[in-house]
């Protein structure tokens, strides 16, 4: 009953002014847009202010540091659009990883036991998809368990032990620069054309749009056709893969495989990802936006490192980002309500509830 | 009594209000008298909503007065409303779930016992209490979670009793109520009358409004169009005034050839919800399946889509069987289903205009697998204008659209899909009177070229306007099958509660 108009006039334009109009703008996605401006200005403060921050030796290191959590982040940004979490991602990447060093041991090749590592990951993926949709639990505590359970089983593998034999080749030959330009690592140019591809999937095809959809209101994608249950197995065992290929990575790059290994990776990826602007609560998020708070966070920790700032307390600054990121969307959206809070919404059920109030 | 002498409990004098550019409420006056059933009756959008809101104190008007007794009176907040005797009956109350009715009943203002303790036994009396005095049963002790919503509005008319309210708004109370349901509501509307109180009730219904109101009150766009008793006036004036022009026809129901069966259900059956249901539909034709809210139609009409599963029994479209509760392959064998709850099953209320009305077309859209936002954004435009579809721009959330608009955009998003089959549940619930008639011309023009549909309707007028052919409903099964000259008002109804003529007298 409320009137035909009730977005003012303003915000109607403002909506206008920041749709994407072109193919490549959708493909980016102006929801990033913010976070890249905040990378950009922290990098620059970072070069001009932090010693060594700028050499291609430090930019070597930072990109080495952030490829395996922006790979993940990749998957996992379209899990968080449709509402759900991967927690397990970074126990996923150390089984693999010491599945694949006792392959190595046992005299399994390593063009071998990379694709069993892939396949395991596929396996671990699909299993964490398994409970979300058949069995239909939260992911957030599928995902904890099997945070526990992968990671035990990495342990039983390799007890504490390390493996750190693999040939001096493959481990050189994750960290050699794309076509000789030192400061970068063949990997960023791999990751970058994953996050076009998980761009051009997100915004540019059904399947992506269906994603939204999906963390918006599953009911009414369901009623349009979109299988929700199919789409969030293949985003947990995609999700899979991709924390084992990183896991592949991560293995050679340091050329040992531990159980310990990438221990609260998790966190990192999550909060790289509420970040970039993706919503917690599901339908909102874009490629752009995760990899520039992937970015970010990496140049944030980076820097501290350089200033000598210790363990302990990146990981509070993480946890502390990972919070406001949480938490800012939450107050702008109010701030921006409050501003629209006289126009009525009589379809609304959330302002129905007058009478149910204490009086 | 002569209703001038004493001052009205309340009257709204000259009210305005406007929320940004958009003016809700211009210069509109009510009289709610004691003793008075009086009806607010107006399009979507006509105000009605802002207008309740007012009374109950949540806005406050730009100009003009609140008279409270005669008295001028400001409402900063509902708590004012509610001590100068106001009390407002949504919709759908919000009740705590896990509370008992009388806990309910007195959340906020719980009696207390002389040691200061929460006084029960009292709340418990004084809720049975108001409960005789309406003339239902419902056990005060109960909690409130798994009443129905008829009977948690009884609870919310219960608090309003002993809160000693005088005024009463009803705001479109009868929307989700069964016959037997509405019936009751309005015995307990003519108690609380008969004992003094001045009620406003809103609804869509007219049937209701001139068998329960003693005057009504037509609002259009924001501002007064007439108040007249409800004895000099009939539906077609009504109509006219809400809609400030002559409808021609509320059910423009043309002729249409009817071909090839489209569409076969045998037997099909869903354990404590509906059993045994068969029905085919041809081409052309539009089968109204009626009955009372819970008989279990939308259930069927959600099997046979897909959406929900079925035990038994089978689905054949075009002589080909339909894989069960797969929504993808009915919507690929040409069927499509515009729901009954647009908000939560038929539109993502945050997405934009352009996304919901192709969200069934995406991978046709699709070139190369890559979806360009400009043809769905041109794909959109042109449905929008086959169906003239109002709104700001194609990028707006589909929520900031009236009720009418939004179920354009459902019926775009579907159609657009050229189904053979249309399921098409509560087609008009919550949609203005000009928007309905559209709806209606819509569904009779698409029968004439050919689609078959199926129609839900909890709407006596509609489903006898429009339907050929009446499936009526009882508790899970079809109980009459009736063509468009058997049936009537009272056909239906008798098959709806499940009795024959002869029985029921």
């Amino acid at each position: 009953m409320a009137p035909d108009k009730t977005v003012p006039a303003p915000d109607r334009e403002r909506i206008r002014a920041t749709a994407p109009e072109s193919p490549i703008r959708s493909v980016l996605s102006t929801q990033g847009v913010p976070v890249l401006g905040a990378l950009i200005v922290v990098a620059a403060i970072a070069v001009l202010f932090v010693d060594m921050f700028g050499t291609p030796r430090n930019v070597n290191f930072l990109v080495l540091s952030i490829a395996a959590i922006a790979m993940i982040a990749l998957p996992m940004t379209l899990i968080v659009i449709t509402g759900e979490i991967d927690l397990s991602v970074a126990s996923t990447l150390a089984l693999t990883s010491a599945t694949l060093g006792l392959l190595w041991e046992s005299g399994t090749p390593l063009e071998t036991a990379i694709p069993i590592a892939l396949l395991l990951g596929l396996v671990l993926g699909a299993f964490n998809g398994f409970l979300v949709t058949v069995c239909g639990l939260p992911s957030l505590a599928v995902t904890i368990g099997t945070m526990a359970l992968y990671r035990g089983l990495a342990y039983v593998l390799l007890g504490d032990r390390a493996v750190a034999s693999y040939p001096q080749d493959w481990v050189s030959g994750v960290r050699q620069p794309f076509l000789g330009v030192q400061g970068l690592p063949w990997i960023a140019v791999a990751v970058l054309v994953m996050a076009l591809l998980f761009a051009v999937l997100l915004h540019v095809t059904a399947f992506g749009r269906s994603l939204y959809d999906i963390g918006h209101n599953a009911e009414a994608a369901r009623f349009t056709g979109v299988s929700v249950k199919w789409t969030k197995f293949w985003l947990f065992t995609l999700s899979g893969v991709v924390a084992s290929g990183a896991g592949v990575f991560w293995t050679l790059q340091y050329g040992t495989s531990r159980a310990d290994t990438a221990m609260g990776l998790e966190l990192q990826v999550v909060a790289a990802v509420l970040l970039g602007g993706v919503s917690i609560f599901g339908g909102v998020g874009s490629v752009l936006g995760v990899m520039s708070g992937v970015l970010l966070l990496g140049v944030i920790r980076n820097a501290l490192q350089l200033f000598g700032i210790g363990s302990d307390v990146l990981q509070i600054v993480t946890g502390s980002i990972l919070i406001a990121s949480v938490v800012t969307p939450n107050i702008v959206a109010r701030v921006r309500s409050r501003r629209t809070s006289e126009v009525p919404t009589g379809t609304v059920p959330g302002d129905r509830p007058l009478n149910g109030e204490k009086s | 009594m002569d209703p001038s002498e004493v001052p009205p409990p309340l009257a709204l004098v000259d009210v305005t209000k406007s929320f940004g550019s958009v003016r809700a409420l211009r210069g509109l006056s009510l009289e709610l008298r004691a003793g008075e059933i009086h009806a607010l009756v107006g399009e979507n959008g006509a105000g009605k909503s802002t207008l309740v809101k007012t009374i109950a104190g949540v806005h406050r008007p730009d100009t003009g007065r609140i008279l409270v007794d005669g008295d001028p009176t400001v409402f900063t907040a509902p708590a004012d409303a509610q001590r100068a005797g106001v009390a407002v009956i949504y919709q759908e109350p919000t009740l705590f779930p896990d509370l008992s009715v009388a806990e309910n009943i007195f959340i906020g203002r719980q009696p207390r016992t002389r040691l200061g303790t929460i006084d029960k036994a009292r709340m418990r009396r004084e809720t049975a209490e108001a409960f005789t005095r309406l003339g239902v049963d419902i056990d005060p002790d109960r909690p409130a979670n798994g009443l129905s919503i008829a009977d948690q509005q009884l609870v919310e008319i219960a608090k309003a009793i002993t809160r000693r309210a005088r005024v009463l708004i009803m705001d479109e109370p009868t929307a989700a109520l069964s016959g037997v349901e509405a019936r009751r509501l309005f015995t307990v509307a003519r108690t609380l009358r008969d004992s003094g109180a001045a009620l406003l009730f809103i609804s869509h219904r007219f049937d209701e409004v001139f068998s329960l109101c003693d005057r009504i009150t037509v609002v259009r766009d924001g501002a007064f169009v007439s108040c007249d008793p409800t004895a000099e006036l009939d539906v077609d004036t009504v109509v006219r005034r809400m809609v400030g022009r002559e409808v021609t026809s509320l059910y423009p129901k043309e002729a249409a050839e009817h071909g090839d069966v489209v569409l076969e259900v045998e037997g099909l059956t869903r354990a404590g919800v509906f059993a045994d249901v068969s029905f085919s539909v041809r081409t052309g034709e539009i089968v109204a399946l009626a009955g009372l809210v819970g008989a279990g139609r939308s259930e069927v009409v959600r099997a046979v889509f897909g959406v929900d599963h079925y035990d038994a029994g089978g689905v054949r479209v075009e002589g080909a069987a339909l894989p069960a509760g797969r929504p993808k392959a009915a919507i690929e064998a040409g069927m499509a289903l515009v729901p009954e709850d647009r908000r939560h099953q038929g539109l993502i209320m945050e997405s934009s205009i352009g996304r919901n009305a192709t969200s069934t077309r995406r991978r046709v859209l699709s070139r190369f697998g890559l979806l360009r936002s400009r043809d769905e954004r041109d794909t959109a435009r042109a449905w929008g204008e086959r169906l003239n579809l109002k709104y700001g721009h194609i990028d707006d959330a589909v929520a900031t659209l009236s009720g009418g608009n939004q179920q354009k955009v459902v019926l775009a998003k579907w159609l657009s899909t050229e189904p053979r089959v249309l399921f098409i549940d509560e087609p008009t619930r919550g949609i203005d009177v000009g928007t309905k008639a559209e709806v209606h011309r819509l569904l009779s023009g698409l029968a004439g070229q050919g689609l078959a549909i199926v129609m839900v309707s909890s709407e006596l007028p509609e489903v006898l306007g429009m339907a050929d052919r009446v499936l009526v409903m009882h508790e899970g099964r079809i109980t009459a099958e009736l063509d468009r000259a058997q049936a009537d008002e009272e056909s239906v109804m008798y098959a709806a509660t499940g009795q024959r003529p002869s029985e029921a007298a």
